[in-house]
């Protein structure tokens, strides 16, 4: 085995470090806490981040790359496939491998079309042909399908709920009555789940409401897994797509593309828009002038026109150097940063705008008079005065651009200016399934399951942003300060 | 007035060559005219001469930015860039790859653009702001948190199943309208019906939720205490006092998007066949034809600087305090 | 007077008003407002005197509540009344004005449009008949040009004009009680002195009550015929005007007599009041004030006081009353409170000039026009010359506007003068690059205004105070600085564990001291301090006052004192330059300028100042406002509201006149004899 760091693998890890320093960083800052402390109050907020970390354990899981070696070794040395797999397909390897001829629906036992089949009797008959993995072991689905569904799908949520009532006493044996004063629930949903065990009883976990709603979402969310695991080791969950691929293995595919365009993005953007947004309101001048003139030429082109015109560009240059990649995920992968670097270039201007707004109000008020008269260097005023006090901006503009960014994915490739199109992602799945909407019956599930995941992933994340939002805000919480 | 729209005006010059820069560099800095010629003559046919015949016939063969074989201005002017900006600032664009008149071409697509577009734009408005009216009348009951949770929900949607769905439900199941297609005057309406219809719902979550925020920062405003404490009803505060402040963040987002409504939008005309500028821009973007992109971006800056000139003018209109100068 | 046989026209009783969480902002007040009286609610801030007002016209925030007691208004039972007949008596039988005229009034309609709403509702006048009114009323709160005032927008109107118009608003629906809420708060003394004679101009007339807040004793001295007292969320003391000022009762009221500076005082240190007032959500149990009370025992920490009457009409909510022969105790509290002080004389000996100013000048450019090219000058700063001795104070006065803040930034280089000479330490600022600059910042820092503004939130004390060390390389090493930084906490007053700590744990005062313990870090030789008590209370005021007096004593600073009030500077300057549009009227001795003061602005100024013990003197009343520095009046920029003015001020701006070594005046008056 060969392990495979592409470009966009680096860029999460850097920000998942950059993540965990934050964290470190804010848990030794007392009133940096603060604002984390209401936000861990809200149920909301922790049940959506809850729900936004599941998905982030899938998209890590699936950043982590590798070639796997092939059995046969040519002159000794290990030749490994040109295949670029993630820990996630080897986890999930049942799903990727148990293909389909073509479309079936969810939970069937029966492919889409019909097809000429030889009959015991030698006669040809037209009927709907047996599905290769999908309820195979059922002798007569017709008759069965419903209630092995149902045993299945019980018995799944029962191991679930099984795994939730281990993990809570786990938890509650290895943090024996260790209170903490409502500390910081961790960036990670998991240690939310770490956090209810310092309560000393059950009974003041029932008396948090924020803790009450999280357990009561992990519950659900472990019954919900339990039973689609189980029912996934027999079915397709989902159903299968035109070249006969488990729906639900391309839907959690796509979380990966998501989350990369969603934060990547922001990674890319942020220095640039930080550094020139803060400079500008600071030093004035010209300065502000070079910087005004560039982001208002970055702005006044239609963002779509922007991208598609960068993208097309872009798309020629790979094209046009093929040899620079060694397997075809690495292409797609150079694909996928550059659309995300396109995408940070057109969409810094509005937060630079902000913070060159803010910076503005700033640089006037006393605390930064009060260094200037020490003849304190700009650059120290600005690293230690001003940019600390933008930061609240920059957290919230960054949480709620997360979501636009995902959905903005989708639209991106359906116009064709997207992610290459063997990238799985909701908005090639969509793209590819929105062409059968006019078979009869309908091809629905593909199309379902893509809007289904994307809105689940951007509901979260717009709650959280809104928790985040309300907990950092100044001005939703200057009643605190006066009270 | 007049001084600070010129001045405006002045001010947009350096953009508008900003942008051509930007353009210029995208299109023929990253990829040289060869390699274009390249790719649109196809690998088989690909000889020097070819490429040559290539550019001759578009005017890609001359230098990019400085003529050194020319003398006096033509060191400038006798450039690809020139060739191709300077035209552009009299609104020529020259011609598409499918060797059409863009210019004429925008004109004609303009029109059913705006049939979509400004319809769209006009019952969105009214349904948000009526919608954000209503939440905020009844700000922190029951209503009002139903309303937010429907917002949320509502722009968590890809603005994709907006469209998707609606062409399923509407057309295809109840037959209302027919899915896609375009017709001028009357018979032209059932086409259009549906487009407008998704283009209002598609941003019904977002806008109203930004709208209710306006409200609420208004109606916490000491101003607003005075006229209750006049005895003044909560209706006649929403209405008279509050609304009329609020317009003043709200003409912020709304004036500047106005002038882009000619550009007609891209998802919505490509789904339902409607031949404005939106689809051809999509057509362009899929056929690689950068001639018609550059102009599509060159327009769009246009109006968008034309956009903030309206904004700063609506200003004097509902803000006494402003005057330009 | 005739107050005491009018009927009873606002009755409160028992009101408790709390947060949605719990927290009692007004905790079980009751109180009586008669007819044509004025009934001041005093207190210092976040007491609950806001709250109380709202709670009375039912406008309170959401997450705040009545949760019990009575509002009767000439009968009528505020608090059960439903919403409908709630809004005929808004504006109707009550009306209410503000703090901020500035943000009360909706920018966006004519003056003439807001008045008509409230006639359109109250007295069902509209059209012609409404305009018509409209102009009455504003000719009644004295709006010069009324008809045309009517179409203008609140921004047109200055801070004082905007407050009349608040005035003729409340006054349109005839109102017959008006709540002014610190209506004089944001305003300078010569404003406040015409809208306090308003009040009592339009009260006479129409006999209508008016319930006033504010935290100003002088405001009370002038227009109180009934004082209640409020002391977080409880009202601690009530009496007659007269009552109170002779004899205070309760322990707290008579400390914020002692904390208030005046010359009678000026030697000694202030009574201060140590601490601050108690956060809603943690009032202590017993009596709210005995923590901060020198004279209370065990019992005032255990159990609240009741009410107790001390006499006529005065009430007390203090265990010092309870039971027997109170009043006589309490009589002589009130002289005991008082801090005995030892005089510190200050040595008058001539020391050498610390900074010496020259000609200073500020102008910004105005710009105008397509090219955007300058077409005058606003002349903020225009020609100001002082010069300061080491270890003096130079008190800068003036309303604002004058330009005194732009001065005090200017003389730190923190604004780029146009023009002029500053000289520290035999040393010119003007010109010097940042490098040289540098040198010189050690011996010139700033106490800021906004205690809430003058410290980085996200930077601990240590970090503040270690700034400026850093900046200018003091104190290299790390012990030392350390050693530094307990020494700086000693001298202002905190504690050496405070040194963590962010400064949002801090109050108002507190934060005050940490900014002035960050400029005495580099160990500076003179401090401009810019109105660094205007934000405070005045319990907190004193505090402050004596703590920058004995740090100058101590370590022979000077200070350039920027100030609107008067009381203060008296206390703590020893000189007093009083500025106005730009340029320095007057100058001199503290006792010169401030006792006999020749330029007429300065005598209108401290006219205007209320007193709690010069009632009787004569006011002379400044017409107008301070006029735009953009287009200041010709001649001399004081003539158009002198009723001193003669041809000559019209013509030509008068030179300085000697009325002493010491004394000086730039006014026509003085110019022919003496010049």
């Amino acid at each position: 085995m060969m392990p495979v760091i592409l470009w966009t693998d680096a860029l999460i890890f850097l920000l998942i470090t950059v993540g965990i320093t934050a964290v470190w960083y804010i848990r030794q800052r007392p009133h940096l806490m603060l604002p984390w402390q209401r936000v861990a109050r809200s149920s909301v907020g922790m049940v959506s981040l809850l729900v936004l970390s599941l998905f982030l354990l899938v998209g890590l899981l699936d950043s982590l790359h590798f070639r796997a070696a092939l059995p046969e070794k040519s002159n000794g040395q290990t030749v490994y496939s040109p295949e670029v797999l993630s820990v996630f397909d080897k986890l999930v390897s049942g799903l990727r491998s148990r293909t389909e001829k073509t479309y079936s629906a969810p939970l069937t036992a029966y492919l889409y079309a019909k097809e000429s089949m030889e009959a015991p009797g030698g006669k040809i008959l037209r009927d709907y042909p047996r599905l290769k993995y999908g309820g195979a072991h059922l002798a007569d689905p017709q008759r069965e399908l419903v209630g092995d569904v149902a045993k299945r799908a019980l018995l799944g949520a029962a191991g679930g709920l099984l795994v939730w009532v281990l993990l809570i006493a786990a938890v509650f044996v290895s943090f024996p009555r260790r209170r903490e004063s409502s500390g910081l629930i961790g960036l990670d949903g998991r240690s939310s789940k770490l956090r209810c065990a310092r309560f000393p009883a059950c009974a003041g976990m029932m008396e948090n409401k924020t803790l009450r709603a999280v357990l009561i979402a992990t519950l659900i969310i472990a019954a919900l897994i339990g039973a689609i695991a189980n029912l996934a080791a027999a079915y397709h969950v989902l159903g299968t797509d035109k070249v006969g691929q488990d729906v639900l293995y391309l839907s959690l595919k796509s979380i990966r593309t998501g989350l990369v365009i969603g934060t990547v993005t922001t990674l890319v953007m942020l220095p640039f828009a930080l550094l020139l947004g803060v400079a500008a309101g600071y030093l004035r001048g010209w300065v502000d002038d070079v910087i005004q003139y560039i982001y208002t030429v970055l702005s006044s082109i239609p963002s779509v026109l922007l991208i598609a015109a960068a993208v097309l560009m872009m798309q020629v240059v790979i094209e046009m150097h093929a040899d620079w990649f060694e397997t075809a995920a690495a292409r797609a992968d150079v694909r996928l940063l550059c659309l995300c670097l396109i995408l940070g270039v057109t969409s810094w201007t509005g937060l630079c705008r902000l913070l060159r707004g803010e910076t503005l109000k700033l640089r006037e008020m006393e605390y930064i008079q009060a260094a200037q008269a020490f003849g304190v260097s700009s650059l120290r005023i600005l690293t230690r005065h001003i940019l600390p006090n933008v930061m609240h901006i920059v957290l919230i503009s960054v949480v709620m651009d997360f979501s636009a960014l995902v959905l903005a994915e989708a639209v991106l490739s359906y116009v064709g200016v997207g992610v290459d199109p063997t990238t799985i992602s909701f908005g090639t799945m969509i793209n590819a399934a929105r062409l059968e909407m006019g078979r009869d019956p309908m091809v629905w599930w593909a199309l379902a399951s893509a809007f289904g995941f994307m809105l689940v992933l951007v509901l979260a994340a717009n709650l959280f942003a809104d928790a985040v939002r309300d907990a950092f805000d100044p001005r939703l919480n200057r009643t605190e300060g006066v009270a | 007035m007049i001084a600070y729209l010129i001045r405006r005006i002045f001010y947009a010059i350096p953009i508008l060559i900003g942008v051509n820069l930007l353009t210029f560099a995208l299109f023929f800095v990253v990829n040289t005219p060869d390699d274009m010629a390249r790719m649109q003559l196809g690998i088989k046919r690909v000889t020097p001469d070819a490429i040559e015949k290539w550019k001759q016939q578009r005017g890609y063969d001359k230098p990019l930015l400085i003529n050194s074989a020319a003398s006096g201005a033509g060191k400038i002017t006798d450039t690809i860039f020139w060739q191709k900006s300077a035209s552009m600032f009299v609104f020529d664009f020259g011609y598409s790859d499918d060797g059409r008149n863009i210019s004429r071409e925008i004109q004609t697509r303009m029109m059913p653009s705006l049939a979509i577009a400004l319809p769209t734009f006009l019952i969105g408005l009214v349904v948000y702001v009526s919608f954000a009216l209503l939440m905020t009348l009844f700000r922190g009951t029951a209503l009002d948190i139903a309303g937010v949770a429907l917002c949320v929900v509502l722009m968590s949607v890809s603005g994709l199943f907006y469209i998707i769905g609606g062409q399923f439900v509407v057309s295809k199941l109840w037959h209302l309208v027919p899915i896609s297609g375009y017709g001028g005057g009357m018979g032209g309406i059932k086409f259009v019906v549906l487009p407008i219809l998704i283009g209002v719902a598609g941003s019904i979550g977002s806008s109203s939720r930004w709208y209710r925020t306006i409200f609420l920062e208004e109606i916490g405003k000491d101003y607003v205490r005075t006229a209750r404490a006049k005895g003044v009803s909560e209706l006649a505060v929403l209405f008279r006092h509050v609304l009329k402040n609020a317009m003043i963040p709200i003409l912020t987002g709304v004036v500047v998007v106005i002038p882009l409504l000619f550009m007609g939008s891209l998802l919505t005309e490509s789904f339902f066949g409607i031949p404005g500028l939106g689809s051809y821009t999509i057509d362009a973007i899929n056929a690689q034809d950068f001639g018609v992109v550059r102009a599509m971006v060159f327009l769009g800056s246009v109006l968008y600087i034309v956009g903030l000139i309206l904004t700063d003018v609506s200003y004097t209109v509902v803000d006494p305090r402003v005057r330009l100068q | 007077m005739t107050q005491s046989i009018s009927p009873v026209l606002l009755k409160v009783d028992g009101l408790v008003t709390r947060l949605r969480n719990g927290a009692r902002i007004v905790d079980d007040i009751s109180f009586r407002i008669k007819q044509g009286e004025t009934f001041v609610l005093l207190g210092e801030s976040g007491c609950g005197k806001s709250m109380t007002a709202l709670s009375l016209m039912r406008l309170l925030p959401d997450s705040i509540h009545i949760e019990s007691g009575a509002v009767r208004l000439d009968e009528a039972d505020i608090l059960a009344l439903p919403e409908r007949a709630m809004r005929e008596v808004r504006g109707g039988k009550m009306a209410m004005i503000f703090q901020e005229p500035g943000l009360s009034l909706n920018p966006v309609m004519t003056v003439g449009e807001q008045i008509a709403e409230a006639l359109e509702l109250h007295q069902q006048l509209r059209g012609a008949a409404a305009r018509a009114r409209c102009v009455e009323l504003l000719d009644q709160v004295g709006i010069p040009d009324a008809a045309r005032r009517l179409h203008e927008y609140p921004f047109q109107l200055s801070g004082g004009m905007k407050q009349r118009v608040m005035i003729a608003m409340a006054l349109a629906g005839q109102p017959v009680l008006l709540i002014a809420d610190e209506p004089t708060t944001a305003m300078d003394v010569t404003i406040q002195a015409q809208v306090l004679q308003l009040l009592r101009d339009t009260q006479q007339k129409s006999g209508m009550s008016i319930l006033l807040i504010t935290h100003d004793l002088g405001v009370v001295a002038q227009v109180a015929h009934q004082v209640a007292v409020m002391y977080a969320g409880h009202i601690v003391e009530q009496a007659t005007r007269e009552q109170l000022f002779l004899h205070p009762a309760h322990p707290y009221t008579q400390k914020l007599f002692a904390a208030l500076p005046d010359t009678a005082r000026s030697g000694q240190p202030l009574a201060a009041i140590p601490g601050s007032v108690p956060p809603l959500h943690d009032i202590p149990k017993g009596c709210r004030f005995a923590p901060r009370c020198d004279k209370a025992w065990e019992l005032c920490h255990e159990q609240a006081p009741e009410w107790t009457g001390v006499g006529e009409g005065q009430g007390v909510r203090c265990h010092l009353y309870e039971g027997q022969g109170a009043k006589a105790e309490g009589r002589v509290m009130g002289t005991e409170g008082m801090v005995p002080s030892t005089q510190h004389s200050v040595p008058i000996t001539q020391s050498s000039v610390l900074l010496q100013v020259s000609d200073l000048q500020v102008h910004f450019p105005i710009r105008k026009g397509i090219l955007q090219h300058t077409v005058g000058q606003v002349k903020a700063v225009d020609g100001v010359s002082l010069e300061i001795p080491q270890g003096r104070t130079l008190a800068l006065v003036g309303e604002s506007g004058c330009g005194k803040t732009t001065t005090g930034k200017a003389l730190l280089q923190l604004i780029r003068p146009t023009a002029g000479s500053v000289r520290f330490a035999g040393n010119e600022l003007i010109g010097l690059k940042a490098q040289k600059l540098r040198k010189q910042r050690a011996g010139m820092q700033m106490v800021f205004q906004d205690p809430y503004a003058s410290l980085n939130p996200k930077m601990r004390v240590a970090e503040i105070l270690e700034e400026g060390m850093a900046a200018l390389n003091i104190d290299g090493n790390n012990a030392a600085r350390k050693a530094h930084l307990d020494i700086l906490l000693d001298q202002v007053g905190l504690a050496r564990s405070t040194i963590w700590r962010y400064p949002h744990e801090f109050s108002g005062g507190q934060r005050q001291r940490i900014a002035i313990a960050r400029a005495l870090a580099v160990s500076p030789k003179l401090l401009i301090c810019d109105e660094p008590t205007s934000a405070l209370d005045v319990s907190v005021q004193a505090q402050i006052l004596n703590l920058l007096k004995s740090l100058q004593q101590e370590l022979n600073l000077s200070y350039l004192f920027i100030s609107h009030n008067l009381a203060v500077v008296e206390y703590l300057a020893h000189e007093v330059c009083v500025m106005y549009l730009g340029r320095i009227v007057e100058r001199g001795t503290v006792e010169e300028v401030l006792h006999t003061p020749r330029h007429p602005y300065t005598q209108a100024l401290l006219s205007a100042v209320p007193r709690i013990d010069k009632r009787g003197v004569e006011m002379i009343r400044l017409a107008g406002e301070l006029p735009s520095p953009v287009n200041p009046p010709q001649g001399c920029h004081f003539h158009p509201r002198c009723t001193h003015a003669m041809a000559v001020c019209r013509a030509a701006y008068p030179d300085a006149t000697g009325i002493s070594t010491t004394h000086g005046v730039h006014c026509h008056l003085y110019g022919d004899g003496l010049g």
